[in-house]
């Protein structure tokens, strides 16, 4: 039985570009943006780096197959580059590739670099794809906020809560991370808003509205790992370490099974189960001190907050509005602006979100800094959608806590 | 002999105002005021003559067993396909037996009464029962005449070798080739000729010939007639007719113009299914189409009739009603009108023949699985069944979802995603006795929506391939009336 990844990974270096509306930049400057910033704190030279993974999200609109651009952008040394996409959860989904390959003894010190490159559309939004064969004859090709809204009208269904307490709820948590998300010079938006311009904002997906959306950005971050000793050697003395990092994938079960009422994310709480065990976590709302969530749309981080098992069921939205989650609450929730204002480059999203919590941890957080040093940094990064999708949660802390 | 075993139709939920065709054209065509009143039925835009001979087989079908059906005739003039088996969509549709006969009749304005016609004969011939379908949606150049006058629809009856509830006495055939109008391959409207002569020379002197041959051939007298179902589109003409031929004024069957428009190749047979719905036993129908020469078929009711257990029938449907009051929708819809629709309409929908063929009953049947050892209904089927206390592997067998009743899981009415009628509404859709899916809601009342809702499947377009004209065929979610 695999005792799990808990310090056996440390984080040398981080590195996250500017995200937002990058008119003049390719993807390519992004990752180089990113990984400039990473591979200084990080303190070493490109060459010692044994292996790369790549994510991103929408490669057709984007960087193209394989692992080649990064490797290219980089200037790599002919190592292994594997590009991974699950969704937006690629982000998370590289980190792990690093991680299991320092765990495993593999590489001494792995890069995960997140790009996307979303801002070559023509249009705002997502792009729209085909999602395979079979799916496009009998599947619907819903939008983002759409498929989302429906954990909303489900929410509201299954515990009776009344669409303007919920919409308030949601526009509370917009209007948080607007506040957050001001202080945050890499953040896309970077403007604070009030509830009534979030509540009072166009429909975009019944009961979603514009302010419910995060923003849709260009942007890159990058990990570099490698284990605690090594981290030591090359003169790390506060290292933080991987305590837990989980996926769970969707089998169908809530599509195509019974008994999913489409109010929750089924995934999410399997991973997110099995990561607090990784980490030694029991109390979960005591003890994760900082939370960046995938707050895609406004109604996913507060179920997400249930689903962290966080706030108890179905109460996820007064704690919203009792301003648990706000920076200065007890369980702060995108201290950094989150997909909603930070933004959200898929491929980048889940490695953005580390890197958060990394400077959170490290006191290095500047204006946005959380007063009380937190102990445990949760992440959770989801691609998807709520009746299939995939969750991915990584916990991060300094070693030995 | 033969005869009729069932009866079914379908009308579109939107009826257009020919007020309001009148109001947006009267600036051109102000002569089209006195074509004015009432109202005619339109298609949705995810409908056309295909998806409405299967909601009309539907109908007519009902919960009979569907396997011994062994031939299918579909008419019509506005066939989706000019080269793909339309009834052969139909028949996957209704999940028939492969071991059907399928045949598309079309070209004419009495296909359907000639469909009709040889369906009968079909059956008399004792290959089993037969489905006929006529169904229409006829395009109409603005600012038209046709395009006041049409309305979309269909009927569908099942015919078998016993007497059933109406059985026929005869038929009798006519062709001369009278061009009152006529559409060349590949053009997209009618071209037509002086209306003082078309119903002059054709609709009532040609007509009232094989009306009169019809009676005679067949040994019947005027007065015998109880109901007349003559789906000519011109006010008076049925009743002229009947005058000419010594038929009853009272048995002339009302046309429908008011309420839903002339359903071209289809509106003899949406009067038979209308007309059937109020005829006791032993009354004799005719039915007459005309087009190049005239169908004349005569039906007598049997005792039956009095225990036949009524279908939705064209009386039920044109009860489901939404008033439409927006020319320009109408327009859009029917492709008269380019909008900008956006970048998202860009979404490549290119046919994969390949898969469709062999996914044909999963997405043109909508037939799930049901795991023979834990009764688990899940869709699509697969090789490994979805429960999760037994993942049993290739024990699963179809499982039909096409007519089970569902219920809103989950939903939203998405403005952002593409659709020609917007807000796009869909969710997940939970079935009773087993089985859920995601499903774009169609038909939508906004009122209508919401969590525990009921719906009612139906067979529409998903999509049309702007590159090659394919049109993808699946199953929606509609909100399913108190009746429906």
């Amino acid at each position: 039985m695999s005792d799990g990844i808990r310090d056996k990974v440390a984080i040398l270096g981080m590195g996250c570009a500017r995200f937002g509306e990058r008119w003049n930049d390719d993807a390519e400057q992004l990752m180089v943006e990113a990984y400039l910033e990473a591979i200084a704190d990080a303190g070493i030279e490109t060459s010692q780096i044994d292996a790369a993974w790549l994510s991103v999200g929408f490669d057709a609109t984007n960087i193209g197959p394989s692992g080649i651009p990064a490797s290219m952008a980089l200037r790599l040394p002919n190592i292994a580059v594997t590009k991974v996409e699950n969704y937006c959860a690629s982000g998370t989904e590289a980190f792990r590739g690093a991680v299991y390959a320092v765990a495993a003894g593999a590489a001494d010190i792995a890069l995960a670099v997140g790009v996307e490159k979303l801002k070559d559309t023509g249009y705002g939004g997502l792009p729209v794809r085909t999602r395979g064969t079979l799916f496009d004859m009998v599947g619907v090709v819903g939008s983002a906020p759409g498929n989302f809204a429906q954990l909303a009208t489900a929410y509201q269904a299954k515990h009776g809560v009344a669409r303007q307490d919920l919409k308030r709820a949601m526009a509370h948590v917009s209007v948080k991370s607007h506040t957050n998300g001001a202080k945050n010079p890499k953040a896309h938006l970077r403007r604070p808003v009030d509830m009534d311009t979030v509540i009072n904002a166009p429909m975009i997906a019944e009961p979603i509205g514009l302010y419910d959306c995060c923003g849709v950005s260009d942007g890159a971050a990058v990990a570099i790992v490698t284990t605690p000793e090594i981290a030591r050697s090359l003169g790390k003395a506060d290292i933080v370490t991987v305590k837990a990092l989980q996926l769970a994938v969707s089998n169908g079960w809530e599509l195509q099974g019974a008994g999913w009422d489409g109010s929750y994310l089924h995934t999410t709480r399997i991973a997110a189960a099995k990561a607090y065990k990784e980490a030694g976590i029991t109390q979960p709302a005591k003890q994760v001190s900082l939370m960046e969530v995938h707050d895609c749309f406004s109604i996913t981080e507060l179920v997400t907050m249930e689903d962290l098992f966080i706030s108890d069921e179905g109460k996820g939205w007064r704690d919203v509005l009792d301003g648990r989650f706000d920076a200065d609450g007890a369980n702060p929730c995108q201290i950094d602006g989150g997909l909603k204002c930070f933004g959200h480059p898929i491929g980048a999203s889940g490695i953005r979100m580390i890197y958060e919590n990394y400077l959170q941890l490290l006191g290095r957080a500047g204006e946005r800094q959380r007063k009380t040093p937190p102990i445990f940094a949760l992440s959770h990064n989801l691609g998807g959608m709520p009746n299939q999708n995939v969750a991915a949660i990584a916990i991060v802390g300094m070693e030995g806590a | 002999m033969a005869g009729i075993i069932a009866y079914g139709a379908y009308v579109p939920r939107l009826r257009l105002q020919r007020g309001c065709i009148y109001q947006a054209n009267e600036w051109f065509a102000p002569g089209l005021k006195g074509l004015a009143k009432g109202e005619r039925s339109i298609a949705n835009w995810d409908e056309d003559a295909v998806t409405m001979a299967v909601e009309a087989a539907r109908d007519c079908l009902g919960p009979r067993d569907r396997s011994s059906i062994r031939s299918l005739f579909m008419a019509s003039t506005s066939f989706p396909y000019a080269d793909r088996q339309n009834s052969g969509i139909v028949k996957e549709a209704l999940a028939l037996d492969d071991a059907v006969a399928s045949l598309d009749i079309g070209s004419s304005q009495k296909a359907g009464t000639g469909a009709l016609a040889q369906a009968l004969h079909a059956s008399t011939a004792g290959t089993g029962p037969a489905l006929i379908i006529a169904a229409e949606k006829r395009r109409a150049r603005p600012a038209s005449e046709d395009e006041l006058i049409n309305g979309d629809g269909a009927a569908c009856f099942l015919l078998g070798a016993q007497d059933g509830i109406a059985r026929l006495i005869g038929t009798y055939s006519t062709t001369s080739d009278f061009v009152d109008h006529f559409r060349a391959d590949g053009r997209e409207f009618d071209y037509g000729w002086e209306s003082r002569w078309v119903r002059g020379e054709g609709f009532e002197r040609l007509t009232g010939l094989a009306i009169d041959g019809a009676l005679k051939k067949h040994g019947l007298q005027p007065e015998d007639i109880a109901h007349l179902a003559i789906g000519i589109p011109a006010k008076g003409v049925a009743a002229s007719l009947a005058g000419k031929s010594g038929i009853r004024a009272e048995a002339v069957h009302p046309d429908l113009a008011e309420v839903m428009g002339h359903t071209g190749s289809a509106h003899s047979l949406v009067l038979l299914a209308h007309a059937l719905e109020s005829a006791k036993p032993r009354e004799i129908l005719m039915v007459v189409g005309f087009g190049q020469g005239a169908d004349v078929l005569l039906f007598e009711t049997t005792e039956d009739i009095a225990r036949f257990s009524r279908p939705q029938g064209v009386s039920g449907w044109l009860a489901r009603r939404a008033k439409e009051e927006n020319y320009l929708k109408y327009l859009a819809f029917c492709g008269h009108l380019e909008l900008e629709l956006g970048k998202r309409a860009e979404l490549e929908q290119k046919p994969v023949l390949t898969a469709l063929y062999r996914n044909r009953k999963t997405v043109l049947g909508l037939i799930g699985g049901r795991c023979t050892r834990t009764g688990t209904i899940q869709f699509p089927r697969s090789q490994i069944g979805v429960d999760r206390n037994d993942p049993a592997v290739g024990v699963q067998e179809d499982y039909p979802l096409a007519d089970r009743a569902a219920r809103i899981l989950t939903f939203t009415a998405d403005n952002l995603t593409y659709t020609p009628d917007p807000p796009n509404y869909y969710g997940m859709v939970e079935f009773e006795g087993g089985g859920r899916m995601m499903a774009e809601f169609t038909d939508v009342q906004a009122d209508a929506i919401h969590v525990g809702a009921p719906m009612r499947m139906m067979f529409r377009i998903k999509a049309i391939d702007e590159r090659t004209s394919f049109i993808k065929y699946f199953w929606k979610a509609v909100p399913a009336a108190r009746s429906v």
